[in-house]
């Protein structure tokens, strides 16, 4: 009994380290088949040859764009999940990296509608391109 | 028992989802459970070159949406006489793949580094060194031909002044990052080689043992040096 009661002070007094040492050996690493990264592999490569083919072919328009932005899309999920490992991670890792890109999409708008207005007053001041 | 239950309810009964992301970043607690301080930092770090990548593409969609003037075709700039005949993009197509590749000798590195696999850990490090070598020497063949051509940071031949000055900037520090990377590549394939994570040999730098975590943090960095290549090749070279 008394030496229950020890343990649990002394459970208690070092939880700060005790909880250290658990988390650090916690720390996990990942070992995956290799095939996974051939497949991804393979995929990328598949997903270049596609974006290269798009100009190689010469599409244009919104064909071009949204085939662009599809294949870049889904080449930088594959290399941040599979490869960088993000897809094993927990999730508060993963919104505290992922996140913040996105919310440059905000910046993104923001340019757009600035760089639409400098070429407004610039085709107001000087003319429609040489 | 004490510890085994402690283990069993920092790794396993830690709440998931969004419940779980406020648990973990609630005070007095190490946000990342299961990420070592020094993988955590490197994402950190690449957190900040996403934005200054960003702010490169950024600026070059501004420069390119604000002129009057036209913009220099991409695909007939960086086309190449190949066999008489003229094909589009092929040089930065062939860098592309280079590139990727890299990251996949770079993966399977990560992955015999937890093996314990000292050799062939080392041995693709250093083929991803080699691969990402290649790829400057590339860029550096077509930063000659482009400077033959004309094109300056000022003004190039064939349209908008801005062209040169985005190109050169975009692709001069995506080629700093690829280099630096390399050494680093070869740095830690040497440790690799000579099993300084195996007898933990302090480095000669912070005097800390290394881990094969280095081996996987190296990775991180090599694979976002891939990454931003996506985004230049989709939004420089074939937008």
């Amino acid at each position: 009994m008394a030496e229950a009661t020890a343990n649990g002070l002394g459970q208690h007094a070092l939880h700060p380290a005790h909880d250290a040492a658990i988390v650090a050996k916690a720390e996990t690493h990942q070992e995956h088949p290799i095939k996974l990264y051939l497949v991804v592999w393979a995929w990328l490569f598949i997903l270049s040859t596609c974006s290269y083919l798009v100009d190689y072919f010469g599409l244009h328009g919104y064909l071009r764009w949204s085939l662009i932005l599809i294949f870049m899309m889904l080449k930088a999920g594959l290399i941040v999940a599979v490869f960088m490992h993000m897809a094993w991670e927990r999730l508060a890792m993963m919104y505290a990296i992922i996140l913040p890109p996105i919310l440059v999409l905000v910046f993104v708008a923001m340019m757009v509608f600035e760089a639409d207005y400098t070429l407004l007053t610039r085709i107001a001041f000087f003319g429609p391109g040489p | 028992m004490a510890e085994t239950t402690l283990t069993h309810t920092s790794q396993m009964d830690r709440p998931q989802g969004l419940r779980g992301i406020a648990a973990d970043w609630a005070s007095d607690q190490r946000a990342f459970k299961n990420v070592s301080w020094g993988k955590a930092m490197m994402w950190i770090f690449l957190l900040s070159d996403t934005f200054i990548f960003g702010c490169f593409l950024l600026s070059y969609m501004t420069a390119r949406i604000s002129t009057r003037v036209p913009w220099p075709n991409p695909s007939e700039v960086f086309a190449l006489r190949i066999g008489g005949s003229e094909i589009p993009l092929i040089l930065i197509a062939i860098m592309t793949f280079v590139l990727i590749s890299s990251s996949g000798t770079m993966a399977m590195a990560v992955n015999f580094g937890y093996r314990r696999d000292r050799r062939k850990t080392a041995i693709l490090m250093l083929l991803t060194a080699a691969l990402g070598a290649t790829f400057v020497g590339m860029q550096a063949f077509e930063w000659t031909k482009l400077i033959t051509e004309g094109v300056r940071p000022w003004g190039n031949p064939w349209g908008a002044a801005q062209f040169g000055s985005c190109f050169f900037m975009i692709t001069g520090f995506h080629g700093t990052h690829v280099t630096i990377g390399v050494i680093f590549l070869i740095i830690v394939a040497r440790k690799v080689w000579r099993g300084d994570f195996d007898t933990g040999r302090p480095g000669f730098f912070t005097s800390r043992r290394g881990r094969y975590e280095n081996v996987e943090i190296m990775g991180l960095y090599w694979h976002f040096v891939d990454l931003v290549w996506v985004f230049i090749f989709a939004f420089f070279y074939l937008w």
